[in-house]
């Protein structure tokens, strides 16, 4: 090869380099995109919501539109906005622990989602279990019946528990036609109604996690496990039940975090006195319009709630690297 | 014709009319729904006997296996091991255990926590676990490996982590569904060695499931051949290729050239077969074919000769044309295509480096072969 074509190759190859380098570039910018994208969202309608409500959490209460001071703007010039912003305290914050009410509420919304959650795991397992164990064909059909609630307004699904569960309702005129009970049960306006309200409306958020995790677990690992002498029972709390572990762990996240801040059922099924967060922020926000101190209200309980939430994704991410 | 005996010599408990059998399946029948996965089965199985179902997929063996497992129980007839009906015994209470296919090693356990689930079964005492799963771990050299779980290894070590598992509660008859099936070549041919090595050093009884013929010819001490659900041919390795009992089994057991035509008795077991085309062959393995019947001569590929000219004395010599030459290295095929069409496989070792006979695509060839080299097939 002459010295010229050595040097027309090298050159060319150079320009390949070039094109390939460029192509790289262009693929980690569309990869760079992909995730800005989500991140923008978040931005826009978790961030920038939160930091308004934080800020609201640090004002006062005014009658006035929107009822709180100050409201930050540039009316007054730069120097104006930052006196605004030293009229922003933590009083609210003082007064959250200085009223037992709030404490209490915090303290009772997390009881009674515990509780809810354990019965809402004790009712979805059986059925999780049962629809990945059911022949392959008809499975679909099942994953259909458990979401299929959805299709309804939850507001009406809760609102017909009140038909069933009132002294008059449905329930009691089973129970009383068929004699077990003589007395109509009251249940509608107690904490039970609120178990069951929150385990009916949250049982689907159960469900399918735990069957997701149940359905990819391998039989034969049953079998091998009673081909080694484990009996049924034994089997299932020594295999199946540590695999569908990350879809137990996923499964009670997603009904204790949004149980905690449940309004709609304690509201509807528990009656005026029950005690629960959700229900105490809605009365902050709406009968007293104290916008300040029920965004506390909301901060404190977003801090609540992270605990939960990171030990649910931590959760996911390990389940993710063993499916590797 | 010599008795075609097993591999190891002094072994051949299914030859002495007083030993006494281990497994025995009798008239074992399994449905499911329509479909016969078993039909009227009957097999008996020595103890401390290497022995292999063998089969194409879905021909019923799994399904033996899965019932002297106890995972389903058989429809009719029955199966005894060590004289004990095993009838609505389950599985975890049978002294048989098994090795998967898909290995089902437990993922949310470490090596030795999979090695020892059986022996915590059993209630054995913490030190004695220690002791056996260390015995285990270096019976299957996984010793660095005790604190991994299944993911961290290569199929090979997860392969013998299952292996491990399965002999750990020294089963009286150990039960290995495809063993070897997920392992590259190499890889298994080295495994079935080691395989046939444990089996002699612990002297357990082994029954295992293959559709790999040369699997079970390496490892098994008797192969039945399964077919439909149904037994085609118990006997040694050596009695499948050089004396199959039927077409299908020659057929299925290696490679096979086939000859159909009407038999002539002669002399004390010699016969000529009228194979058609003018083509007769002379055999002295005519078994008890009766005169006039229908039959099939059976020879395999390494038996026949090519050669350029007929064989000068040669008994049986057909000619034909050189259709087709594989060189594999350690030998040679030729596909030689008679005169009447039909294609002959031989085989010839390729003891020399270099060939001293070359035969090349469509030159005019011989095939020739002894009258004691093939068999005759009635059924």
């Amino acid at each position: 090869m002459s010295n010229a074509a050595v040097t027309a190759a090298t050159a060319s190859r150079a320009i390949d380099a070039d094109k390939s380098a460029l192509a790289r570039l262009g693929a980690a910018f569309v990869g760079r995109l992909v995730i800005i994208v989500p991140y923008v969202w978040l931005l826009f309608f978790f961030l920038i919501p939160f930091v308004i409500v934080f800020k609201i959490s640090l004002s006062q209460t005014a009658i006035a539109i929107p009822p709180y001071t100050p409201v930050l703007d540039f009316s007054d010039g730069i120097s104006g906005f930052f006196a605004q912003l030293k009229q922003l305290s933590i009083d609210n914050y003082l007064w959250l622990t200085q009223d037992a009410l709030y404490f209490n509420a915090y303290v009772t919304s997390v009881i009674i989602a515990a509780i809810s959650t354990v019965l809402t795991l004790l009712v979805g397992y059986p059925i999780a279990y049962g629809m990945a164990r059911a022949p392959a064909a008809i499975r679909p059909t099942l994953l259909m019946l458990v979401i299929l609630p959805f299709w309804t307004s939850f507001l009406i699904r809760v609102y017909a528990w009140i038909g069933i569960l009132k002294p008059e309702g449905l329930l009691n005129q089973l129970l009383l036609a068929t004699g077990i009970i003589s007395q109509p049960l009251i249940i509608l306006n107690t904490y039970t109604a609120i178990f069951i309200g929150i385990v009916y409306s949250y049982l689907p958020f159960m469900v399918l996690p735990l069957y997701s995790a149940l359905e990819k677990m391998d039989h034969s690992l049953i079998e091998a496990a009673k081909d080694l002498g484990c009996p049924p029972t034994s089997a299932f709390w020594k295999i199946t039940f540590p695999l569908s572990l990350p879809g137990v762990i996923a499964g009670c996240l997603l009904v204790f975090i949004p149980a905690v801040g449940e309004f709609v059922i304690p509201d509807l099924l528990g009656g005026s006195q029950t005690l629960m967060i959700g229900k105490t922020l809605w009365n902050e926000f709406f009968a007293n319009r104290d916008w300040p101190v029920s965004s506390a209200v909301a901060v404190i309980l977003l801090l609540l709630l992270i605990v939960p939430i990171m030990l649910f994704q931590r959760a996911q991410a390990r389940a993710q690297e063993q499916d590797r | 014709m010599k008795s075609l005996g097993s591999i190891r010599r002094d072994f051949a408990p299914w030859n002495d009319p007083n030993a006494k059998p281990y497994i025995q399946f009798e008239n074992v029948t399994k449905r499911f729904g329509d479909f016969t996965a078993v039909n009227n089965l009957s097999l008996t199985i020595f103890e401390r006997e290497f022995f292999a179902l063998l089969g194409a997929s879905g021909c019923g063996k799994s399904t033996l296996l899965r019932m002297l497992a106890g995972f389903e129980e058989p429809t009719a007839g029955r199966i005894l091991l060590d004289g004990q009906d095993l009838r609505g015994i389950p599985p975890y209470r049978r002294p048989v255990n098994m090795m998967f296919q898909s290995y089902a090693l437990f993922p949310h356990m470490t090596v030795e926590n999979n090695i020892a689930f059986g022996l915590k079964q059993d209630g054995m005492a913490k030190p004695e676990i220690a002791a056996r799963v260390g015995e285990m771990l270096k019976l299957v050299k996984l010793e660095q490996f005790a604190k991994r779980k299944p993911h961290q290894l290569s199929g090979g070590q997860r392969q013998r982590v299952a292996l491990a598992r399965s002999v750990a509660k020294r089963p009286k008859v150990l039960l290995l569904d495809e063993p070897l099936g997920a392992l590259d070549k190499k890889l298994r041919e080295e495994t079935q060695f080691e395989l046939m090595d444990l089996q002699q050093n612990l002297g357990l009884t082994f029954v295992v499931v293959t559709h790999d013929q040369e699997e079970a010819m390496t490892m098994a001490d008797r192969i039945a051949i399964i077919d439909k659900g149904e037994v085609m041919q118990v006997a040694t390795p050596a009695e499948v290729y050089e004396a199959p009992g039927s077409r299908f089994v020659a057929g299925f057991v290696g490679n096979v050239n086939m000859f159909e035509g009407k038999i002539a008795r002669g002399e004390a077991g010699t016969a000529s077969i009228d194979a058609g085309n003018g083509i007769t062959i002379r055999t002295e393995n005519a078994g008890d074919a009766a005169a006039g019947a229908t039959v099939a001569f059976a020879i395999r590929p390494e038996k026949i000769k090519v050669s350029s000219t007929k064989p000068a004395g040669a008994v049986n010599a057909i000619e034909g044309e050189v259709y087709d030459i594989a060189y594999l290295g350690d030998m040679t095929v030729y596909h030689v295509r008679l005169d009447d069409g039909q294609v002959v496989r031989a085989s010839t070792m390729n003891a020399a480096r270099i060939t001293e006979d070359p035969l090349t695509w469509n030159d005019r060839a011989w095939v020739s072969f002894r009258p004691d080299a093939g068999v005759v097939l009635t059924r």
